[in-house]
């Protein structure tokens, strides 16, 4: 089971890499969004630096809204959804695969360039080292939580901003920990309390957000 | 054994669209009247009777309808979560007419809560919004409720419908301790000592009276308002059945 | 009267703020009543059509 498991990843992953338009978009709209800060808000060193944490994690939270809405909308087109559902396999586990797939080409993209949109928004070391843990830790949220939106409107054609508008209130958690983290980090203030709820936030969705997402799909799927 | 027999009685004679519809006619005044008569008794107690606040003078009997409609705001919330997990299990239709019909009268009394609130902000702090961790949860329940209504209005097949929004709901109710306790973390950490919360400290009975009736009031009238709408919906969906046709000969 | 009116400077936020509620809940009953009127009017017609 484990091997078919890992195929469907490998498969996956590949498609969407061959694709650049799919993984560099998001990459390319964060770093976008980042920049046009400052440029809205002028270029004075300190108050960027208060406000990097918020205008990174805000613009990382809508680059993933962007291309979560399309996690299973290939597969709705071509047909291999409903053999998803129809196989012998738990459709949790081929969730969770679709999930942690479109993680590792959507987000890690993200945190890898997070870095250096740091050094633009002024983020200090401690910050930036800081920056990449709890985006590590908090993207796989993101991304878990609009599967579930994703798997409600896989039936729906010109859904728009409904993923947003659904999905939105419930980053917010993952939002205001990741942000007061950094300023946590900037103000020497010890940060495993931060870890260890951003940690239990991603257990918590790793347990139920494959599930739900399964049981949208059954929803959806059944029009 | 009690509950059991409570459910069947409660199966018996609420659970198909008929025989709810029928034992619901005599409850529908019931639930007006009482409306009115603990709407009239607050308003008139709250606005003219109850004594001044000895810190806040008058401006504090905007309490008198900002808790009850963020309370109810709440409360109607988690009979919609309720009603999404019966219709999850069980798929009883009557849970999921109540579901879709209480989801914009618990969003008109969230509005009025967030209206409300920041009025008695404006006349009491000065500012017309506060992020405060109470106005920033009733905002973000206000966004729970927009999205479910946006979704039930964008998915055209009924029993999908029933069921995505009963999804939405339901997770919505799962994330909402964490939402409000993380907003309420939120505030402490970016707000002073200094800045206190809205909350009333202690309240007197002569003060307290008012405000547990326009409770009482709001919520006999979401009864009202959910129930009238919910007989509605049910007419349209069985108008094809001999029973609907027999109430119109 | 006029006490009552002015609430010591906070008259008219107190008045506002009961205003909308009152709006609030006028509202809420003609929507209500309206579509409970739509849907008998629409089965007045299939019942007329039918016969």
């Amino acid at each position: 089971m484990f091997k078919s498991l890992l195929i469907i990843l490998h498969y996956e992953i590949l498609t969407t890499l061959r694709q650049a338009y799919s993984w560099l978009t998001p990459v390319l709209f964060f770093i976008i969004v980042v920049c046009l800060f400052p440029l809205a808000i002028g270029p004075d060193s300190t108050l960027l630096n208060k406000m990097a944490p918020g205008i990174i994690w805000v613009a990382a939270l809508l680059a993933v809204l962007i291309s979560i809405g399309n996690l299973f909308k290939q597969d709705a087109h071509d047909g291999s959804l409903d053999s998803m559902l129809l196989s012998q396999h738990s459709l949790t586990l081929l969730v969770f695969c679709k999930i942690l797939s479109h993680w590792i080409t959507h987000c890690l993209p993200l945190i890898l360039i997070s870095p250096i949109l740091g050094i633009l928004l002024q983020l200090n070391n401690q910050q930036e080292l800081t920056l990449i843990i709890t985006l590590f830790l908090g993207t796989p949220v993101f991304i878990l939580l609009g599967a579930i939106g994703s798997g409600l409107i896989v039936g729906i054609r010109a859904h728009g901003l409904l993923l947003p508008i659904l999905i939105m209130p419930f980053y917010i958690p993952v939002l205001i920990f990741g942000t007061s983290s950094l300023i946590a980090v900037a103000q020497n203030q010890p940060l495993s309390a931060y870890y260890a709820i951003m940690g239990a936030l991603l257990l918590l969705s790793l347990a139920f957000a494959p599930l739900f997402t399964a049981f949208a799909l059954k929803i959806g799927v059944d029009q | 054994m009690f509950f059991k027999l409570g459910l069947d009685w409660l199966g018996k004679n609420f659970l198909s669209p008929k025989m709810f519809y029928a034992n619901t006619t005599k409850l529908l005044p019931w639930l007006a009247i009482l409306f009115m008569s603990f709407f009239c008794y607050g308003l008139i107690d709250g606005l003219f009777y109850a004594p001044a606040d000895y810190q806040q003078g008058d401006g504090f009997r905007i309490i008198y309808v900002h808790v009850p409609s963020a309370f109810t705001g709440m409360a109607i919330y988690a009979v919609m979560a309720v009603c999404a997990v019966i219709t999850l299990v069980w798929r009883i239709k009557i849970a999921a007419i109540c579901m879709s019909c209480s989801a914009s009268i618990g969003a008109w009394f969230t509005f009025l809560a967030l209206v409300t609130g920041s009025i008695w902000g404006k006349s009491m702090w000065g500012t017309w919004w506060i992020w405060d961790a109470r106005l920033t949860s009733v905002l973000i329940l206000l966004f729970l409720y927009l999205g479910f209504i946006a979704l039930q209005s964008v998915i055209d097949n009924q029993q999908t419908k029933e069921r995505a929004s009963a999804l939405i709901a339901m997770v919505g109710v799962i994330n909402l301790p964490i939402i409000h306790y993380s907003v309420i973390w939120w505030n402490t950490l970016h707000q002073g000592p200094t800045i206190s919360q809205f909350a009333a400290p202690s309240i007197a009975p002569t003060m307290l009276y008012p405000l547990l009736a326009m409770i009482a009031a709001f919520l006999f009238f979401y009864g009202w308002m959910v129930l009238t709408r919910m007989r509605s919906q049910i007419l349209l969906r069985e108008m094809k059945t001999e029973w609907v046709k027999k109430i119109y000969e | 009267m006029n006490d009552i009116f002015w609430m010591g400077e906070y008259g008219t936020y107190v008045w506002t703020a009961y205003s909308i509620t009152l709006f609030v809940f006028g509202l809420n009953i003609f929507m209500t009543y309206r579509e409970k009127h739509k849907i008998k009017k629409l089965l007045k017609t299939l019942r007329d059509e039918s016969t």
